[in-house]
């Protein structure tokens, strides 16, 4: 793996074009921004919770405190989900873009 | 503890650990010999399925830390360590929203790889090479810390020193003699040995001394205490150094008030000691928040990671097993704290002990309680596959980052800058040397680090990871205006501003340095933001690298367009294959 000079500007059909690359980079970034913020919001928001409802955040659910149960348990299945619906539609978005550059050349 | 020094070796814990080594190695070999398939396997993966690729990742992924450490800090610090396992799998998930994709995309498979690739720049990949060694070391010494403490375990008596040293020069003998090649294979069978070993001694411990909530439901919060509430299973008495039910059960333990409290026992005035008592809580939010920040951010940033996700065929293909990884350390990360509960119930004499006598053997030791309890068999092979599942997991991590080191080491130090005109006889001396030195000098930061929590270490290599390679990666993926000189400004600025903090703390608690500890007293803000940097060298590190790159930016490479269009656009258009042939082409 190396790469020893800087290249050539590349062409400047569909695929190529500066529109393209901002719309695929615009697309794939906005689908992993609001996946993250389902987990951010959750980091951030635990937290806050124990800070500012202490009573709430230490009630019983079976043996566990409510704050323990979602740490230590719920996260990581809510983990998976934000994983799979970010792995589905990822796969489906590169599929359209493939699709759309296609087409794009073509005309 | 006195009994339990005095213990001698119990032959099925010994024997169940030195088959999981024995078993190791052959594989190891096995597979090397192997090495047509086997390298195919590595590179592209095409005769190998997702499942078993999702399970060597997760086994590479799974370390000492995961298997020992995690249950240590539960026992030792409470709910607070429950973000340490949280924030593992969270940062894979990061790594995989906004990394994963677009560096598979571009073929780049190590970070200097990358590096190179990026900005063209052979000098930006001799600094990430020293990056990778320098991030990698920190990340062994919890590793054999790891390997100190379970056979200082095995064989009661031996220093923990002589531990490290017998497990580090056995791993470096097996990477030396090129046994960790087809180091898939084993990765995967150690994810299912951790799993097996982690899973059954709990569920089995579990029937006989009382469940997970049962354990959990003895510690009173803060708003029970002084009630009257059932109990239902039988605790040990907690020792005076234990943190009491309602700071171990409730967030804001031990861990994140540290320096405030130790500040308190020395308060000049009671103006001081009012002010310090309202800073409590909020310096708290701070710790747990910087935590966060370096624990996900790291992940994302850990350079022996990454590699792993391009053992699959194809990006579909990566993905799918990335969702597998994903439900298999989950699924593994629910055990460890279960660990550390019900030792805080049964094994109170750990928080006593330092070291590796210390809380982070309490995955080793409450299998053999089963003993007192009339199962003297049980309790011995439990407490045998608990240590074999250990065995594996800093076998498993250990020789992935020798490799990897090894590789950097060998390949780029001495391939690249020392010897660039070397025969590949000579390269393929200089791995097995280079495996020697790191291995050799891995060993040797070892037997230094006895004291800290082995999370605590891997905590630290995390927050520089995350000041340095994160931002490099995310910032390169996702901005066209990145230049080298920023890029470089940025990793280093804030690797080595991170590494400076951590460096601080760790010399006042493990060098016991005066001074420094008065200051600590003195200055508890300080304090957290030294001992848990990422909250301020994170954002230091990409500010540096857009103001630098702002700075320099008639250097952004040339053909950014088409490094970003490889990046990002669909494996399915060929642009990654038009790259090289057009960069072929110049070259000739």
């Amino acid at each position: 793996m190396g790469y020893p000079t800087p290249m050539k500007e590349p062409p400047t059909d569909p695929i190529h074009s500066d529109a393209f690359l901002t719309k695929l980079m615009r697309d794939q970034l906005k689908l992993s921004i609001t996946c993250t913020l389902c987990f951010a919001v959750a980091l951030i928001a635990l937290p806050l919770l124990n800070y500012w409802q202490p009573e709430l955040m230490a009630r019983r659910i079976g043996g566990f405190t409510l704050t323990w149960l979602i740490l230590g348990v719920l996260f990581f299945p809510f983990v998976w989900v934000i994983s799979y619906v970010f792995i589905r539609r990822s796969i489906a978005l590169e599929k359209a873009e493939a699709e759309a550059a296609k087409d794009g050349s073509r005309s | 503890m006195n009994a339990l020094l005095a213990m001698t070796v119990d032959p099925w814990i010994a024997a169940l650990a030195l088959l999981t080594v024995a078993v190791t190695v052959a594989m190891g070999f096995w597979s090397a010999g192997k090495s047509k398939s086997a390298g195919d396997f590595f590179v592209a993966g095409r005769s190998v399925s997702v499942g078993w690729n999702a399970s060597a990742i997760s086994g590479e992924y799974l370390s000492a830390a995961s298997f020992m450490g995690v249950a240590g800090m539960v026992m030792l610090n409470g709910y607070d360590a429950l973000w340490y396992p949280v924030c593992y799998a969270c940062g894979y998930l990061f790594l995989l929203l906004f990394i994963a994709g677009p560096l598979r995309r571009f073929g780049a498979y190590t970070i200097p790889d990358f590096a190179e690739g990026r900005y063209d720049s052979p000098l930006f990949r001799k600094i990430a090479v020293c990056f990778v060694l320098f991030i990698g070391f920190f990340y062994t010494m919890p590793q054999m810390k790891g390997a100190g403490t379970t056979l200082a375990y095995i064989f009661p008596g031996l220093p923990y020193w002589a531990g490290v040293v017998v497990v580090g020069a056995v791993i470096t003998l097996n990477v030396s003699l090129g046994g960790m090649k087809g180091i898939t294979l084993v990765q995967a069978f150690q994810y299912w040995l951790k799993m097996f070993a982690i899973a059954v001694p709990i569920f089995v411990l579990a029937a006989v001394v009382g469940h997970y909530h049962e354990h959990l439901g003895a510690n009173r919060t803060a708003q029970e205490a002084g009630r009257a509430i059932p109990v239902e299973v039988a605790r040990s008495g907690l020792p005076a150094k234990a943190p009491t039910d309602e700071q171990w059960i409730a967030p804001f333990g031990s861990l994140t008030t540290k320096a405030v409290d130790n500040a308190l026992k020395s308060a000049p005035s009671p103006e001081v000691k009012s002010e310090l008592e309202a800073a409590r809580r909020p310096y708290s939010l701070l710790y747990t928040y910087s935590l966060i920040i370096a624990l996900v951010c790291g992940t994302a940033g850990l350079p022996h990671i990454l590699v792993r996700f391009y053992t699959n065929p194809d990006g579909v293909a990566a993905k799918r097993t990335t969702m597998w990884v994903m439900i298999l350390i989950g699924v593994f990360y629910v055990f460890p704290p279960v660990y550390g509960v019900l030792g805080r119930s049964l094994t109170p004499e750990l928080y006593d002990a330092v070291g590796a006598k210390g809380t982070d053997k309490v995955v080793l030791e409450l299998p053999t309680l089963l003993a007192g309890k009339d199962h003297p068999l049980l309790g011995s092979i439990l407490s045998g596959i608990t240590c074999a599942g250990a065995f594996a997991a800093f076998m498993s991590t250990f020789s992935g980052l020798l490799v990897s080191m090894t590789g950097a080491l060998a390949h780029d130090i001495y391939g690249r800058i020392l010897r660039p005109q070397s025969t590949p006889e000579q390269r393929l001396k200089a791995f097995k040397w280079s495996s020697v030195i790191v291995g050799a000098l891995a060993v040797a930061l070892g037997t230094q680090v006895e004291k800290p929590n082995i999370n605590f270490l891997v905590g630290q290599a995390f927050a520089i990871a995350a000041a340095s390679y994160f931002p490099l990666l995310f910032m390169s993926v996702w901005w066209r205006g990145m230049t080298m000189k920023g890029a470089a400004a940025g990793m280093l600025g804030g690797g080595l501003a991170a590494l400076a903090a951590i460096t601080l703390t760790t010399l006042s608690d493990v060098y016991s340095v005066k001074s420094l500890a008065d200051f600590w007293v003195a200055h508890p803000l300080l304090r957290i933001l030294c001992e848990q940097p990422a909250i301020w060298a994170v954002p230091l590190s990409i500010g540096l690298m857009i103001v630098v790159s702002k700075a320099t930016s008639a250097d952004v490479p040339a053909d950014v367009r088409m490094k970003m269009l490889v990046l990002h656009a669909p494996e399915a258009l060929g642009l990654k294959q038009e790259y090289i042939k057009e960069h072929e082409g110049l070259g000739h």
